[in-house]
């Protein structure tokens, strides 16, 4: 029974999918092969290609310098920084850009978009090769230095082997973000596939075209999970090193002056900037002028939608978490992989997709919260999954052994011992969820009902129509909503400290 | 102890979760029995802006107690969602930017005929042939200029003009909007497909910057971030500052020629809704003279019903001179889109 709603949750999940092959391939095949095979794919995919790797290259060095930064030069206030670097992740990239844009009217296109993203993504290989250092074994270092070999030398070729893998993985979570993101891009007037295809879904008549531009994104994405899997693979099982013994922080006086330097501007163009630049607009509301009740309304709509997903996600997540996290297997791995599919589909594909399926299947519910909940679920359904799954398995089996040999069923067992126990970690991905549906915005632009609107959706009205002033306030607000993720990932990273 | 305290917070945020949840579902629940009942309520699909057609419909329901439910998107993304949904769909009426997505629909039968009583009060230049929709407003293709760079001579008043290497780089348009579609459209049907798919491949080669919205294209022509920006008169007409004052000025196509094109607004009602009273109510609301003076007095668009003025501030529609063209021709939506999207703009 738990595989069989284990199964449900990953065909749900692999629905969309599906739904564009067929629509692709089982249509008009000439036609989609058609619209695919002409110099604007090709443009796009350009477009979104070095976009992607620029941005991935900008973010794995500066996350790699900054973690450096952190965790091995004496900087005043250590513990304060490994916070401060996490932050970025409160501000969405399309509030970044908005900021940018309220600043600078005439900034667009490409550097001024790698900048942005780069500035927002940062933390995603920041994180992980901070705890990838603390783990790492230094005290080789200090043996291949008695050996001969320079300072730097030594660092890279000891370290580097144990630290690459997690900033690789974290390097593929960046690319796989800015293939997906559509605000930035569409805010900074630079056209990437995700733009792309969403002007097609509005400027077209012709919905199947959309449909296979958005099997390609997908196959790209689906490219980066893999890659970020097979990295991360190669560092999962990293285990504390036998010398526990902590390398000495960097004192020369040079080196403390860069690395604050770098980690401050860093942190004040990626944090304080854009929260500066809203405050100030917010006080400038020319036309439109902000309205509380609509701010407080998207507000509570989003909290409300939020709240709703995530509570179903994490029903969905719980079944497929204990079977990953107490019977490894090929049907367990591959329940999970396919649940997992929604991590790596951009929220715009997803909608394409259920557009047309609602049509199709369940007319009654199309432009209804329940589609727009189920996309939302499909997408991060698997930041619910990977929480339960850690915090189950950190359940020691012995206990549930106990539970089962005095008489209770398994499913007794799960309710009073191994869920009770599992909760603190499975509420950090419920709370995961609820915000990540905050800030959604594609997806909620396609599937939303009439009448809602959600923080996401006011803050892109608003700035569609020039409204920059009336936007700032909605920016801030998505930003507070950040800053729970973003402490949440601080936290862990100042455990493994 | 502590593991029990989280326990119970966690119950609680579940319990609001489910709340909020069952709270949605009422409400779409009274959604759907309002929809039934067609006399209190009526769901309307606008591709026409919030912000300019919003107090419109608030008009309407404080004086028919009528309740609308209305969805905001593009012009051309309606119609596509209106073509995909069919008889399913939940629309009444529909209110278009312009008469080509009102000619893509009325092609693919799915709108109900209207009451002679309505389209006779629009000149017959100004509205569908079959009485299929209705034409409301007319409003002008402009292009917005820059004031500080330019005066209003520099500008071009032939559209092929901004071909010439002089304008590389320099010239806004908004490909996925219905507004640009339609005037290729017009383009197509007054200078032929070959002039048409030469001056949108043009506008590619003298890289035109493209934007999503007219509204955006105004912003960036008054901020100084481009030159020039193809739009319809009255985002500019609207502005609240007053628009003489706007660093962004207009400039008028050269009369007759199909850049001073006069397209039209339009709304149309659903086959489904055709027995409905509500939206036949709204439709004719829309004609009428009090929403016809809003539309001339709150967003400059020109009323077509006989005997209104024009708006202040834009010349007459009867100086700008559009082409010789019956609006009902600028119904091949789908061919432009293809047009378009060969050209490499979508």
């Amino acid at each position: 029974m738990l595989t069989a709603a284990a199964a449900l949750v990953a065909v749900a999940a692999l629905a969309p999918l599906l739904q564009l092959t067929v629509r692709a391939v089982g249509g008009d095949f000439a036609a989609s092969l058609a619209n695919l095979w002409r110099p604007r794919t090709g443009e796009l995919l350009i477009n979104t290609i070095s976009l992607t790797a620029t941005v991935s290259v900008a973010c794995l060095l500066l996350g790699l310098a900054i973690a450096w930064a952190v965790t091995r030069v004496a900087l005043p206030g250590r513990a304060l920084w490994w916070t401060a670097v996490c932050l970025p992740l409160a501000v969405p990239s399309f509030v970044a850009a908005f900021a940018f844009k309220a600043t600078w009217p005439t900034v667009h296109g490409f550097w001024p978009l790698v900048l942005v993203l780069t500035l927002s993504l940062t933390p995603y290989v920041t994180a992980p090769v901070m705890g990838a250092l603390a783990l790492a074994d230094h005290s080789q270092v200090e043996v291949a230095r008695t050996l001969g070999v320079p300072p730097a030398t030594a660092v890279f070729r000891v370290l580097g082997p144990q630290v690459l893998p997690a900033a690789l993985a974290g390097a593929l979570l960046v690319a796989l973000y800015t293939l997906a993101d559509f605000g930035a891009p569409a805010m900074l007037r630079f056209e990437t596939m995700t733009t792309g295809i969403y002007a097609q879904f509005t400027g077209g008549l012709d919905r199947s075209l959309s449909a296979t531009s958005a099997l390609v994104l997908a196959a790209l994405a689906l490219l980066c999970i893999s890659g970020e899997r097979r990295a991360r693979s190669r560092t999962a099982r990293g285990e504390r090193s036998v010398s526990t013994a902590r390398p000495p922080l960097i004192r020369a006086t040079r080196t403390r002056i860069i690395a604050a330097a770098l980690v401050g501007i860093s942190v004040l163009a990626a944090v304080a900037f854009p929260v500066g630049a809203l405050i100030v607009r917010s006080f400038s509301a020319e036309r439109f002028g902000s309205t509380p009740v609509d701010l407080l309304g998207a507000g509570l709509t989003s909290l409300a939608i939020g709240l709703a997903t995530a509570t179903i996600a994490t029903l969905a997540a719980l079944p497929v978490a204990y079977l990953a996290a107490r019977f490894r297997g090929r049907l367990t791995s591959a329940i999970e992989a396919a649940a997992f599919v929604g991590h790596a589909l951009p929220g715009l594909v997803v909608a394409i997709a259920l557009v047309a399926l609602s049509l199709q299947f369940t007319p009654g519910a199309y432009q209804t919260l329940t589609i727009l909940i189920v996309a939302y679920v499909i997408l991060f359904v698997p930041k619910a999954i990977g929480s339960a799954r850690t915090a189950i398995s950190q359940v020691p089996l012995p206990i549930e052994d106990v539970a089962q040999s005095l008489g209770r069923s398994s499913l007794k067992t799960w309710w009073s011992v191994t869920f009770p126990l599992s909760l603190p970690g499975t509420a950090v991905g419920f709370l995961l969820v609820a915000l990540s549906v905050m800030k959604e915005l594609p997806a909620t632009l396609m599937l939303r009902p009439i009448g809602v609107d959600t923080l996401a959706t006011e803050l892109w009205s608003k700035t569609s129509i020039g409204a920059y002033g009336a936007a700032a306030p909605v920016g801030i607000l998505l930003i507070i909503v950040g800053v729970v993720p973003a402490w949440l990932v601080a936290r862990s990273v100042r455990r493994a400290m | 102890m502590t593991i029990r305290t989280r326990l119970l917070l966690c119950l609680g945020a579940l319990t609001v979760g489910a709340l909020s949840l069952t709270a949605c579902s009422t409400t779409s629940q009274t959604n759907t029995t309002a929809e039934d009942s067609e006399e209190t309520s009526l769901v309307v699909y606008s591709g026409r802006d919030e912000e300019l057609v919003a107090p419109l419909i608030e008009l309407f329901e404080d004086s028919s107690g009528i309740d609308v439910e209305v969805r905001y998107a593009g012009t051309t993304e309606l119609a596509a969602q209106l073509l995909e949904e069919g008889d399913r769909t939940p629309a009444q009426v529909f209110l278009s930017q312009d008469a080509g997505a009102l000619g893509a629909l009325t092609e693919a039968d799915l709108f109900a005929t209207l009451d002679p009583a309505v389209t006779e009060r629009v000149a017959a230049e100004y509205t569908s042939t079959d009485g299929s929709w209705v034409g409301l407003t007319g409003r002008a293709r402009v292009l917005a200029y820059d004031s500080e760079k330019y005066t209003a001579d520099q500008i071009p008043g032939d559209v092929f003009e901004l071909l010439e290497p002089e304008w590389e780089g320099k010239v806004a348009i908004a490909p996925s909007n219905a507004s640009f579609q339609s005037f290729v459209t017009a383009l197509r049907v007054t200078e032929g497909e070959e002039r048409a798919a030469e001056w949108l491949n043009g506008m590619v080669a003298n890289d035109a910057q493209i934007f999503a919205k007219n509204g955006e294209i105004l912003d960036a022509v008054n901020t100084g971030a481009v030159d020039l920006g193809l739009i319809n008169h009255y985002y500019w007409a609207r502005s609240e500052q007053d628009p003489a004052t706007l660093r962004a000025q207009l400039a008028f196509g050269d009369s007759g020629s199909v850049s001073a094109l006069v397209n039209v607004t339009g709304a149309g009602i659903l086959k489904g809704a055709s027995d409905s009273t509500a939206a036949a109510q709204f439709v004719e609301f829309l004609v009428s003279d009090e929403a016809q003076t809003y539309f001339q007095e709150e967003t400059f668009e020109y009323p077509l019903v006989a005997g209104l003025a024009g708006p202040e501030g834009v010349p007459d529609l009867t100086e700008l001179g559009g082409p010789d063209i019956d609006l009902s021709r600028l119904s091949s939506l789908d061919e432009t889109v293809t047009m378009i999207t060969a050209a490499g703009l979508l």
